[in-house]
């Protein structure tokens, strides 16, 4: 056996087992900025059961691994999305508790 | 040996992924999702990803970490907690269980696949016909040249998607100032950034050259490009650009519009996205270069956020 059947699947094996921790803490954790964290710990499992599934005998097929680079990038969109979507919710917040202030978004 | 350490990597990767995600201080919580973006790095790395690596580390880990230690800081700063209470127990046993049967049909799913790398040998030999190297460049950039154009579309969307967050009175100011407050730590961000951004323009500039036959590209490039901006606008040696700033908008669209005008030329010469025989690479390098500008300006402007109203920094 060669090392790459023995141990083929170690990596998408860790991608699966990621994706599960973080849909878990996506579930389980109640602040959106730490389940945007879980939604990028679950993205990373995916690359890696993508990319993983593409190891060859030395070399790993450049087809998903340009996949996985459209999707890093992808998935930073999101995130800074998100983030910015989280962050204009709290001032909104801020802005409806103390309505007669303007909301300040800077501090220490 | 190789085993050994493959294994021992994978558990690292699960390990900061389960402290990354339940840590109790974010901020701690930041930092172990950095170490974990770098271990994954590490992964790419053994499976001999290195393009992969790259982005991973530079955006996985670089960028995204960015993110979150910022918005942590301005959610702190408009008085809200981070850390959240315990989930009641019925809700994390059920989510517990329901993961588990997900990842375990996962792994089977995975496990009924032979890792393979089929389309390795149907790239090599189709990359001669584009005078490139790189098989992942080649994929991106010519084989699959609609998904990175479609992918340049996606992150010019994001931000307009972050600049209609903007409040009606902010827009079209400047994005909240990403100047360190602590003058201590301006001095320093300050000189390192004012070092830094001319190294990273040079880094940014070689890798999107050495991308077309080694490892690297416009998306690695563009994301130096990007780190080497926002530490510059953190120490307060740039500032950040009014959203209606009209050579902002053009480089914002420079690397989609090329590419876009490239794909056009090919259409009017027969097929969408095809280049003609022997100026393949050269078309390429031009889309690289634009579209890493392009990146690099995105992406910083997406950590920074929408405009705002305020003037203080961090």
């Amino acid at each position: 056996m060669t090392i790459s059947t023995s141990l083929g699947h170690l990596f998408p094996l860790t991608g699966a087992a990621l994706v599960g921790l973080g849909l878990f803490g996506f579930i389980s954790l109640r602040h959106p900025l730490r389940q945007l964290l879980a939604v990028n710990v679950i993205g990373a499992g995916i690359f890696l059961i993508l990319g993983g599934l593409g190891r060859g005998e030395g070399v790993t097929d450049p087809y998903p691994q340009a996949l996985v680079i459209t999707g890093i990038v992808v998935s930073v969109a999101l995130t800074a999305v998100g983030a910015a979507m989280i962050t204009r919710l709290a001032e909104e917040r801020r802005a409806a508790g103390t309505a007669s202030d303007q909301p300040k978004d800077q501090g220490p | 040996m190789t085993s050994a350490f493959e294994l021992i990597l994978c558990l690292m990767i699960l390990g900061t992924a389960c402290v990354a995600l339940f840590m109790r201080d974010f901020l701690a919580a930041v930092a172990f999702f950095v170490v974990f973006g770098n271990l994954m790095g590490l992964a790419w790395l053994t499976l001999g990803a290195v393009n992969v690596a790259l982005a991973e580390i530079a955006i996985g880990a670089g960028v995204t970490g960015v993110l979150l230690v910022l918005s942590r800081s301005r959610l702190l700063a408009l008085g809200e907690e981070i850390s959240c209470g315990p989930a009641k127990p019925w809700l994390r046993l059920g989510a517990a269980a329901a993961c588990s049967v997900f990842t375990a049909v996962l792994a089977a799913a995975v496990l009924s696949i032979a890792p393979d790398d089929g389309l390795a040998p149907v790239i090599d030999g189709l990359m001669p016909l584009i005078g490139v190297e790189n098989p992942v460049t080649g994929v991106l950039l010519a084989f699959r040249a609609y998904d990175t154009l479609l992918e340049s579309f996606v992150l010019l969307g994001a931000l307009v998607a972050i600049w209609s967050l903007a409040a009606p009175a902010a827009w079209p100011r400047a994005p909240a100032a990403l100047r360190m407050t602590d003058p201590a730590a301006l001095n320093v961000a300050g000189s390192f950034g004012r070092l830094l951004l001319p190294v990273a323009l040079v880094m940014a500039a070689y890798l999107v050259w050495v991308g077309s036959d080694d490892p690297g590209g416009a998306f690695q490039g563009g994301t130096v490009l990007a780190g080497g901006f926002l530490f510059a606008a953190m120490g307060g040696a740039i500032g950040l650009p009014r959203s209606d700033n009209s050579a902002l908008r053009w480089s914002l669209v420079a690397g989609p519009l090329v590419f876009l005008a490239i794909g056009l030329a090919g259409a009017a010469l027969g097929r969408f996205l095809a280049y003609p025989e022997g100026t393949a690479k050269a078309l390429i390098v031009t889309i690289e270069y634009s579209l890493a500008l392009s990146i690099g300006v995105t992406l910083a402007l997406l950590v920074a956020g929408p405009p705002a109203t305020t003037e203080t920094g961090l």
